[in-house]
């Protein structure tokens, strides 16, 4: 343990490498292309190097004390009491940022292919870094705020990726509407986090002395006292963190904003939008589980199924009507997380996780094998002006071919062992939910099928007509009409190493080989749910017919022209337009959510206008009109009128006393001679 | 033969009066001025009359007299002076021309 | 304690007399001595903020007798609660005279008011002398209606009568409140007066005044009512400046009016005088009345930061978007104020701390961001001359540089975590949520409406289709880049390391939240 210890200390490096790159990239000038790929990628291997001695280091650990380091240190200080943070080591993390450092290692190496002549190479890199950087955090991290500090600067890295091509109003568009889709869902996470604190006290996870939020004695706390809708406290910050992970992992009916990520570059798509970020919120979850299990008296658990189970479904169906190869990958991943949800929800924490990690590799390996195809076909996204590229690409094809079967869950795949890992926890938690997953691993392998011989197998179906709609056009220009073409060795090479792991992984969580491996090194003391052959062979019956109906639809005639109609559109009539735009949810929120925002951010602009300045400018204009009476009865009539009165009563005096200045001295004169007269006389009466 | 106090005072009244009823009826400047200084001497002649019968033993009635004569002197000449730069600026000595300090 | 040194009114009259000095120079020179003698007041600030014992309360004393038949004493102090703002106003003054270092009409008399401008915000920050506090607080009023007047946009008539009318008004309730104070305690000074009150000895006073008055004017005055009625004066004069909903109108038009120099310091520094004014005069003075009338005050609180980010969200102009986001986060902080007041007892000491600390860090914090923002705002405004959102876009592609720090400030003032922004509300909301879950819950829907119109404003700003129009417009140039650099310096690391200022702040925080 001492060794964990040690390492737990220095998990921070980890996350520091890619930081450290990214600080480098932002000030590179943009035309040392080599230099930044090389420094992102050495960190990412350093990164990548460090993730995996902390994996080896967890490995191998058989007592009863569950295998955890944690290292942790105060933050800042205030009132009485300081707010601390810290890092862990144990299974969870360590298998998480392995596979987050690997996968990202090899989806930065796909990268310096796909963007190779982006003039924004290097602050593409940047951002990659950054994102890597921030991801690592939130999965090292042995505290709840910190992880929402990294879980929003991956939000971050999202909005700042999938608006790489911000001159198209689409991705600026998208880039907005994830970046709110999610803080929508964050809000959820920051009241969950608060009653956390508030409840403990502490936001660490796990601390020495036993005091974490997620030990014993907090969680019995927690449990104990009731609280809002019939929970209990420990039900509602899990109801709270789950809404949090609701938005990040694109649950139902906060997925929107995922297929519309799309817009960004496709390594973008594989590393955060399939492998990584979208998956922090299964990962939260799994991380928060102790909370979640602790209110399994509580309906939260059952929501969480349920909500998992819905997107699973309802993303599927979606995937079965959409054109863009990226789109239905990207209703793919929303299905696959609805999953990973639907497992924790019922109480697999080892099964979730494992479909975490499973689906991170087949969804990266189908993601950049979808980025290489993009580049292979100059950019071209609509799958019906694709067609016969196994001739043109095979390293492309076999290698998305293997991507392909896992996600399908053909026997002895990677995603075939993980799916039949949920489907076994479902089945034993509740039918209805176990059904309709099936239900969905089925729309699986149909859409996937049907991705398949749209792609790869028929005749190319580009080129000259129809072109100038849904490609990328940064700096490549138009190839219109050119034939496709393999792809370089750095974009085939990571999706040939992912393949393998696509292929071998899941033997590391099957139930065949002594025991399920996966399952004992995550969660020791979880009870493995039976081995059940209907599910097996169920969920293997089913892959297969969705195969074989896709062979049916589309592999039998595939698709000549780029014009030809959808040959499922004729059997499904408007329920395929429906799927096709996404049974409207968009229109609805659009119609409803948005517009009653963007009228409360009118009604209260008007409001400040009219009726607050409204007050103020009648305050105004009493307080003049007050003034104007002063003016009219006190100033002007009164006083004014009034000096002016006496001023001309003194003028009036003076020009009726002027008439006797005649100007003649004899007057003058006369007027002397009569008053000394008169005064004469005046003097001789007084004496 | 002496000849009573009251006799000189009645000329000196006649004279005033003749001099006042010239002063303010006459409209030429130069018999206005004639009309003052005949006023002038019913005073003086008051002056001297006053003295005499009083016996006065100083002769401060008759310095009076011969003082006011003097500056009686110099007031017509200062007079005639002015009448006559009236007479340059409104070419008339008519009294009743002259009101430019009228109200 | 007395200081040796007058270092507090050195740092307050430097700029008085840089500003005596640039009446006589030269106008060629007015810059240079403004920038100069603000850098002077820096120097001070930072020597007050290096020597500055976090442990110790008032410190850098100042007292002096100046009117001593009226009881007046010319007295200042620095502590816990103005420290960081004196720290703030000694930053963000010569970033903003250096906004407009190009400065080309009647530049003598512009940085002339700027620094008058300065003197009094230090000294509101400085003063603990009702009289001489209220002498500065109008201060820096007459050369803020005369930079708007003077040198404002369109409409700067209307909005910068509104913007003094307006404050002034306020002003008089709080004056004849402590005008009342002062006859019914013979004293002016903020400490004697919190002293006062702390001890119940102020009651007792205004109680026997009020006996008084009452025999001498008939009137049937009680008590309570009238402490009541000087705090609501009181409350009048500094929520107008703060500005609290529904008190806030004239600062969009205000700010949007302003030049960029007067948004920058009017936002980061003028609205701070409210707040602060909040956390010397009324927490202290009047704690029961706060307490009696707590609902309203938290939902007012609260009414700005939802009402005005939705304002914000409807506004079609880049400052005046940026004037209402204004009044959404001083939100933030009046909540965290006003939580302090909301629960009596020791029972929730450190969630109040936080959520005090987390105000006063949130007054920093938008210090800086909105003057980055402020700032953001007046250089696009100088190259095209228009501040509609509409006739923006696509700015990124010919102004990087431009669109990095206007993304860094826009994310600092959302909040995000690892910038400044984010750790003041977090406190504020850690603090917030025990004590009144309704409130805190209901402003969170502020928490998404501010990242809307923000990231609109992101979106039409500097992203999509660049408008033809601008296509040639130069990037930022070195100074313009310095002080974009500055602020974003102070981004980066208290969002990282918030420790120094709350730190700094926690003492007086605590002695504060002991009050209740």
């Amino acid at each position: 343990m001492e060794h964990l210890d040690h390492l737990a200390k220095q998990q921070w490096l980890i996350p520091l490498l890619p930081l450290v790159a990214a600080g480098i990239q932002s000030l590179l000038p943009r035309g040392k292309r080599k230099l930044s790929a090389g420094i992102c990628l050495l960190a990412m291997g350093g990164a990548c190097a460090l993730a995996l001695r902390a994996f080896f280091a967890t490995l191998g650990h058989h007592g009863d004390e569950p295998v955890r380091a944690v290292w942790n240190f105060t933050w800042f200080a205030f009132g009485n009491t300081s707010l601390d943070m810290g890092f862990i080591l144990d299974p969870l993390t360590a298998g998480m940022a392995a596979m987050v450092s690997f996968v990202g290692f090899w989806i930065f190496v796909n990268a310096t292919g796909y963007m190779h002549d982006d003039e924004n190479f290097t602050r593409f890199f940047c951002f990659l870094s950054l994102f890597a950087a921030a991801m690592l955090g939130m999965v090292i991290s042995n505290n709840l705020l910190l992880m929402f500090m990294c879980w929003e600067l991956v939000g971050l890295c999202s909005y700042l990726l999938i608006g790489f091509w911000y001159f198209k109003p689409s991705a600026a568009a998208a880039m907005k509407k994830a970046f709110i889709t999610t803080r929508v869902g964050d809000v959820g996470f920051f009241i969950g986090i608060l009653l956390l604190y508030w409840k403990t006290g502490t936001l660490n996870l796990y601390t020495p002395d036993g005091t974490g939020a997620l030990q014993q004695e907090a969680i019995a706390k927690l449990i104990t006292e009731p609280y809002f809708w019939g929970l209990t406290v420990a039900g509602f910050i899990a109801l709270m963190l789950f809404i949090g992970a609701m938005g990040k992992s694109a649950q139902f009916p906060l997925h929107v904003w995922l297929p519309d990520a799309m817009e960004g570059p496709t390594p973008v798509s594989a590393l955060i939008h399939a492998a990584t970020m979208v998956a922090a919120g299964v990962f939260m979850v799994g991380r928060m589980f102790p909370v979640f299990t602790a209110s399994s008296a509580d309906w939260v658990m059952d929501f969480v199924m349920w909500v998992g189970c819905i997107t699973a479904v309802f993303s599927a169906t979606i995937a079965v009507a959409q054109f863009d190869i990226k789109r239905v990958l990207a209703y793919s991943t929303c299905s696959q997380l609805g999953f990973m949800v639907m497992a924790l929800g019922a109480g697999g924490l080892s099964a979730g996780q494992f479909h975490l990690l499973t689906h991170a590799f087949f969804k990266a390996l189908l993601f950049l094998g979808s980025g290489c195809v993009i580049i292979g076909t100059h950019h071209e996204q609509d799958m019906r002006k694709m067609g016969g590229l196994k001739k043109y690409m095979p390293i492309t094809f076999w290698c998305y071919f293997i991507g392909y079967l896992a996600l399908s869950g053909f026997p002895l795949t990677a995603g075939f062992f993980s799916k039949d890992e949920v489907l076994l926890q479902t089945f034993y938690k509740n039918k209805l939910v176990w059904g309709l997953a099936t239900f969905a691993a089925f729309l699986t392998a149909f859409y996937m099928t049907r991705q398949m011989y749209m792609v790869f197998a028929g005749m190319w179906r580009g080129g000259d007509h129809g072109r100038g709609h849904g490609h990328d056009d940064h700096g490549h220009g138009h190839h219109g009409g050119h034939e496709p073409h393999e792809v370089p060795w750095n974009m085939w090479l990571p999706i040939a190493v992912l393949s393998v792991f696509a292929l071998l992984m899941g033997w590391l969580g099957t139930p065949w080989l002594k025991g399920n491996l996966f399952h004992h090194y995550v969660a020791p003391h979880e009870e493995a749910p039976h081995h059940s052959n209907l599910v097996l062979w169920l969920s293997i019956g089913v892959g297969l017919i969705g195969i074989f109906l896709g062979w049916l639809i589309y592999g039998r005639n595939t698709m000549v022209r780029a014009t030809d109609a959808d040959p499922l559109q004729a059997k499904l009539g408007g329920l395929f337009t429906a799927l096709n735009r996404k049974w409207y949810v968009d229109e609805i929120y659009e119609a409803t959510i948005i517009r009653l925002t963007m009228a409360c951010g009118t009604l209260f602009r008007v409001f400040d206008k009219l009726v607050i300045d409204g007050v103020l400018h009648a305050i105004a204009g009493l307080t003049k009109a007050l003034s104007q009476v002063c003016r009219w009865i006190g100033d002007e009539l009164l006083i004014n009128g009034g000096f002016d009165a006496s001023c001309e009563g003194v003028r009036g005096s003076g020009s009726l006393l002027s008439k006797l200045q005649s100007g003649k001295v004899q007057n003058y004169f006369a007027f002397l001679s009569v008053g000394t007269i008169i005064l004469v006389v005046v003097y001789f009466f007084k004496q | 033969m002496t000849i009573p106090l009251g006799h000189y005072l009645i000329l000196a009244g006649i004279i005033f009066a003749i001099g006042l009823a010239g002063a303010l009826t006459r409209k030429n400047a130069i018999i206005v001025l004639i009309a003052i200084e005949l006023m002038f001497n019913a005073a003086i002649l008051n002056l001297i009359a006053f003295w005499h019968y009083k016996q006065f033993a100083a002769l401060t009635g008759q310095m009076f007299a011969i003082f006011a004569i003097s500056i009686a002197a110099a007031e017509s000449a200062i007079g005639l002076a002015l009448v006559i730069a009236i007479y340059r600026h409104y070419k008339s000595v008519d009294v009743d021309d002259i009101k430019s300090l009228k109200g | 304690m007395i200081c040796g040194n007058h270092i507090l009114s050195w740092m307050t009259f430097v700029p008085l007399i840089g500003a005596a000095l640039i009446g006589v120079a030269g106008k060629s020179s007015a810059r240079l001595i403004a920038l100069a003698t603000s850098l002077v007041s820096l120097a001070c600030a930072v020597a007050v903020w290096a020597g500055f014992d976090p442990g110790a309360g008032l410190q850098f004393e100042e007292r002096f007798q100046w009117i001593s038949i009226l009881n007046i004493d010319y007295h200042l102090g620095v502590d816990g609660l103005s420290v960081t703002m004196v720290l703030l106003t000694a930053i963000i003054t010569p970033l903003a005279l250096l906004a407009h270092w190009n400065q080309d009409r009647d530049e003598k008399l512009f940085f002339f008011l700027f620094l008058l401008l300065q003197t009094g915000m230090f000294g509101v920050f400085t003063a603990l002398n009702f009289f001489h506090w209220f002498i500065f607080w109008e201060l820096g009023l007459i050369p803020m209606f005369f930079l708007i007047k003077i040198w404002g946009a369109e409409d700067r008539t209307y909005a910068s009568f509104k913007f003094f009318i307006y404050t002034l008004a306020g002003s008089i309730g709080m004056l004849l409140a402590f005008s009342f104070l002062y006859f019914a305690t013979g004293t002016f000074d903020m400490v004697e007066l919190r002293q006062l009150a702390t001890s119940g000895e102020l009651k007792a006073k205004v109680a026997e005044f009020v006996v008084g008055l009452n025999e001498r004017t008939g009137l049937g005055l009680t008590a309570a009512g009238f402490t009541t009625a000087l705090f609501w004066g009181t409350f009048l004069g500094l929520a107008i400046k703060v500005p609290l909903w529904p008190f806030h109108t004239w600062l969009p038009d205000a700010h949007t009016q302003a030049p960029t120099g007067g948004s920058m310091v009017l936002a980061a520094i003028l609205l701070k005088m409210g707040v602060y004014g909040f956390l010397r005069i009324v927490l202290p003075i009047f704690p029961a009345q706060i307490t009696d009338n707590i609902q309203i005050l938290m939902g007012l609180s609260v009414a700005s930061i939802v009402l005005g980010a939705f304002a914000a969200l409807a506004q079609t102009d880049f400052k005046r978007l940026v004037a209402y986001s204004s009044v959404n986060h001083m939100g933030y902080a009046m909540l965290g104020i006003f939580a302090t007041a909301a629960v009596a007892g020791p029972e929730y000491f450190d969630e109040k701390s936080a959520a005090l600390g987390g105000a006063m860090l949130q007054m920093f914090n938008h210090g800086i961001s909105s003057a980055a923002l402020f700032f953001m705002v007046g250089c696009i405004y100088e190259r095209t001359h228009t501040r509609n959102l509409a006739e923006f876009g696509g700015l990124r592609k010919i102004m990087p540089i431009y669109a990095g720090i206007l993304g860094v400030s826009m994310f600092s003032s959302l909040g995000l975590p690892g910038l400044n922004g984010f750790v003041g509300e977090f406190m504020v909301f850690k603090g917030v949520f025990p004590i009144s879950l309704f409130w805190a819950c209901l402003s969170m829907i502020g928490l998404v409406v501010t990242g809307v119109f923000l990231l609109s404003m992101m979106q039409k700003v500097c992203f999509e289709n660049l408008n033809e129009k601008w296509k040639s417009l130069p990037d930022l140039n070195c100074r313009e880049i310095f002080i974009g650099a500055v602020l974003m310096f102070f981004m980066f690391a208290l969002g990282v390391y918030p420790s120094p200022l709350l730190d700094a702040s926690n003492s007086a925080v605590k002695g504060l939240v002991g009050l209740f």
